[in-house]
This record gives structure tokens, sequence and C-alpha cells, in this order.
């Protein structure tokens, strides 16, 4: 099992949660964060005052899936979030050692 | 200002009607206010943002209806400088119908819309300390300050001589011109302001951290309800529903159309953004400079004079910077300096035409007037900044102005009124005992 984990921009969430109900995906985790990369952020204006905004908002996915569905989902999450400008976001594959579902005590991949 | 001595004698529902319901809209002004700096704080110290507009209406009032309006309105009990403090206490002279003296409206509701200007000009002076005063020492500042800054200030500029009746040195002896409050307003205020934040020094982070502002539609909203208000605030000032109202709350309009207008062309051409808060400010700076101006200019001069204040203002906000002096929300960028553009501007765009003007510099009027009304907003400028300098010093030094460092850092929200603006995580305010950031206890749970 691994947890695939995305950072996206905000706008590309429902194009995103779109490509993953396409292939099958049932449930996830989002959350709203903020972060930044290369770009370091962005500058606002406030009575001619600038500030540097270290941190934007991004949009931040987790979704435990098989092994076997590891490229459908990563490629299907980068696909749909990709404008091909700056701030895209990332997306990375971790190993899981164990899963439980709460309401049933299912395990591992009964539990996905 | 018209005085009331100075009109008919007989009272007139018109007139009534409209002073009703311009002082209703002065008061509401108090509240926009509150929307206008609360949104312009961070989120941690709105409330007491607020709470600083709120508080100051209390306090104001009453010691207003005491002592301030016999201060202010009292026959003078020397050289123009203050009325008489007892002359009418708690406004119990002004109960019964034979108190009307020779106004067209009732004395006890002149006295009421006056003590909603003295409300407005404390509260406009708390933007310059946000986020670091004691709430305690705040309220007893605006106690004093309506005592000691506000009421004399008053009689200098609004207490016109009549009759018997002798007022303050400004407006008689010396003649210059503030229809709605240049001076006692915007002058006062932005030299009180500037006064504090020197006595209580930056915030801490300031010119390091950013500050900016953290909800702008209560910013927009604030400024909305801030224009509406100054109708009653301007057009009110004529006492009466007249030509004289009707000009001024047409110049009122124009001068906070083009104030926005200016402030975002300037922004523009320098920042490359016209931004929402830039039109807000713009606005009430082009309000602040027509406020003393209202009843003196054509429509047309009125648009000069909001459209210079809007471009002049944008630009004097940066001096904290230069300087280093944490003026929070720019009461002295915005009301000091509108208030000085406004009151000097009279004697440059002053027109006989209009009710209250008299010819300035560009109407051939020669520098006459403008001479006097450099020599009015000066002497308030000094005075309000001096005493409201000394009074802060001295509560200060009596029971401390400034909250502790930690609870700075922390919120003042959270410390010194012990509630929070926004309730945005579900984890954050559980309704049980036992919560994730925080536990609630029931005063039931406890008995």
């Amino acid at each position: 099992m691994k947890l695939v984990t995305a950072v996206i921009k905000p706008h590309k969430w429902e194009d995103v949660r779109a490509a993953l109900e396409t292939v099958g995906v049932t449930g996830m985790t989002v959350s709203e964060v903020s972060g930044y990369g290369r770009q370091k952020g962005h500058t606002e204006v406030y009575r001619g005052a600038e500030y540097d905004i270290s941190l934007v908002p991004k949009i931040r996915i987790e979704i435990v899936v098989d092994d076997a569905d590891v490229e459908v989902v990563t490629g299907s999450i980068v696909q749909a979030a990709r404008t091909g400008r700056i701030g895209d976001g990332k997306v990375w594959v971790s190993p899981v050692e164990s899963v439980v579902r709460v309401r049933t005590g299912e395990r591992d991949e009964g539990a996905i | 200002m018209t005085s009331l001595a100075l009109r008919p004698l007989v009272l007139d529902t018109g007139d009534t009607a409209w002073l009703l319901v311009a002082s209703a809209l002065v008061l509401l002004m108090a509240p926009g206010l509150a929307l206008f700096y609360g949104g312009m704080v961070r989120s941690k110290g709105v409330l007491n943002m607020m709470m600083m507009t709120f508080g100051a209406l209390g306090v104001i009032v009453v010691v207003w209806v005491l002592v301030g309006y016999s201060l202010a309105f009292g026959d003078d009990v020397g050289w123009g400088l203050v009325g008489d403090p007892t002359q009418f206490f708690g406004l119990q002279s002004l109960m019964s119908e034979d108190s009307n003296g020779d106004g067209t409206v009732p004395r006890i509701l002149f006295a009421v819309f006056q003590g909603l200007f003295c409300v407005i000009t404390g509260a406009l002076v708390s933007g310059a300390i946000a986020d670091r005063a004691r709430f305690g020492a705040w309220l007893v500042f605006v106690a004093v300050w309506t005592v000691l800054v506000y009421a004399p200030v008053a009689h200098w500029v609004f207490d016109f001589s009549a009759g018997d009746h002798v007022g303050g040195w400004i407006a008689n002896d010396l003649g210059a011109i503030d229809f709605a409050g240049g001076m006692a307003v915007e002058i006062c205020s932005g030299a009180s302001g500037l006064a504090l934040a020197l006595v209580l020094g930056p915030r801490l982070g300031f010119g390091k951290d950013p500050m900016r502002p953290h909800n702008l539609t209560l910013v927009m909203l604030g400024a909305g309800l801030l224009w509406f208000g100054w109708f009653g605030f301007n057009a009110g000032s004529a006492l009466a529903a007249n030509q004289t109202a009707a000009i001024v709350f047409t110049t009122t309009l124009l001068a906070g159309a083009a104030g926005s207008l200016g402030w975002l062309l300037l922004e523009r051409l320098r920042d490359g953004h016209a931004t929402t808060l830039g039109a807000a400010s713009g606005l009430v700076a082009g309000l602040v400079a027509i406020t003393p101006s209202c009843g003196s200019l054509t429509p047309l001069g009125a648009i000069a004079m909001g459209g210079v204040a809007g471009v002049v203002c944008a630009l004097a906000v940066g001096l904290k910077y230069r300087f280093g002096y944490d003026d929070s929300l720019d009461v002295v960028g915005v009301h000091l300096v509108g208030g000085l553009i406004g009151t000097f501007g009279i004697g440059v765009l002053g027109s006989a035409a209009a009710p209250t003007g008299v010819d300035g510099l560009l109407y051939g009027g020669g520098v006459d007037q403008l001479g006097k009304q450099l020599v009015g907003g000066g002497a308030v400028l000094v005075y309000a900044f001096v005493v409201s300098g000394i009074i802060g010093v001295v509560i200060d030094k009596a029971m401390g102005f400034r909250i502790h460092e930690e609870h700075e850092l922390t919120g003042i929200d959270q410390v010194v009124h012990a509630e929070t603006a926004y309730d945005l995580h579900a984890t954050a305010g559980a309704r049980s005992g036992h919560s994730v950031l925080g536990t609630m206890t029931h005063r039931e749970d406890n008995e």
C-alpha cells in the first residue's frame, strides 16, 4: 500500500477530484494548506506598503491506494493539476505499513 | 458651522426632522468606523479595535452631557478659550421648550448632535494605537481628552457669539472658517493620534513583520457607512433643511468621489495596482478635506479639493515609515493631513458664491482668509498634540497605557476581552467540556 500526497493549486481541485473519480478512487482526505516552492510567494500592496507574502494557499490531497494503482492515480493527478505555469505543485508517494477501517476493523487492502 | 443663535425665532419641524436624522447618521459613523478600522488590523486585534470605538461612544456621550457641552457651548469664561463648565450640567436646563432660545431646532438636539461629533473625533484617535493600548487606559484617555482637548477646541471653532452669548476665539475673533470640523474633528483627531502613537511607541515588529489588513470587505463596508453618515455630519451642520444643506450635501458627495479617484490614480501610477483599500482610503481623505470646506466651495471646487486630498494623503501615509512612528491605521496621513488640506484649502479654493465662502486666492480674494485658516488650523494642531501627549504620558505613568509585551504577541482580543473574532476551526470551539484546543466550562457546571 502507498500514500499518495498531492499539493496542488486550489482552482485545480475540482478537475483533480473529477479525474480521480474517473479512475475509481473512492475516498481521500483534503485540506487547505499553505506553502511555497521556488517562486517564493507573491507581493501585495496596502496603502503603498509592499508585503512579501511567502506562503501561497494550496490544496493538499491524501489517498491511500494499492501498490498497483499508484501509477494511474499519480498520473491522473498530475495531468489534471497541470497548468504549465509556476506553482503547479508536487505529488509524492510514501509507503504505508498498515491501514484499519474504523467502522468495521477491516485491515490493510480490505480497508482501502 | 452655522450658529444656532443666528437663526430665526421659531422652531421649524422640517429643520428639526432633518437634524434628528442627521444626528442618527452621525451616530452610524461610529459602527462604520469600527468596521473600517476593524478590517484594517490583524485578525487577533479586530474586536479590540471595534471596542475602542464603541467604548469611546459610551464614555464620551456621558462626559459630554455632564460637562463637555457646557465647556464647548457655554458662555465664554475668558479670552474665547473655554465655555462655562457648569452652565448646561446634565443638559437639565435644556429640557423645557423655553430653553430653545432663538433657534429653529431644539437646543437639546443641537447638544446631542455636537456630542456625536466628539464621539467620532475621539474614536478616530484610536486608529493610531491599534493592537497595543490597555482598554481601561483608553477609556480614561477619551474621558479626559473630551474635557481638556475636544470641548475647548469645539468652543474655539464652533461656538459663535450672538446677543449676550460670547463664543470662541477662532470662530469670532479670528474669523477662520470650519463648517463641519476640519479643525475640531480632523486636525484635532490627527494631532491627538500622532501624540498617542509617540507615547505608546510602535507595535512589536512594526516595519518588520507583515501587519496587513485582515478583512478588506469590512473596510469597504465601513467606508460606505462612513460616507453615508458623513452626509449627516456635513449637511446636518447647516442645522436646517435648506439651500445650504443641499449645497453641502453636493460638495460632500463630489469630494468623496474625487478623493477615491485621486488615491486610485496615484496607486495605479506608483504601485501598478488600483486597490480596494486605496478606494476606501481615498474617499475618506476626500471627505476629511471637504469637512471644513463643504460650505465654502463650488461643486467644481469640491472635486478639486477631494482629488488633491486623495493624492496628497496617499503620499502622506508613507511618512510613518520614513519617520518611524507607528500611526497604525494612518490617522495622521489621512485625517491630520486631509484636515490641513481642507482647512487651508478654503483660503485657496473658497468662493463667495458658496453659503459660508469667501473668495480665496484662486478667486481673487488675496491671502487674508488663507492666513486666518493657517492660524486656526495651526493652533488646533499644536494644542491637541501637546495636551493629548501630556494626558497620554500621565495615564502611562499612573496606570500604564500599553499592554504587556506577551499579551500583544498573543493577541489583544483574547487577552483583554476574552474573545476571538472568528471561529474558523471545528476543533477550536467544541461545545462539550473537552475540545482539542480549548476547554469550555459552563457556569452551571460549577454550581
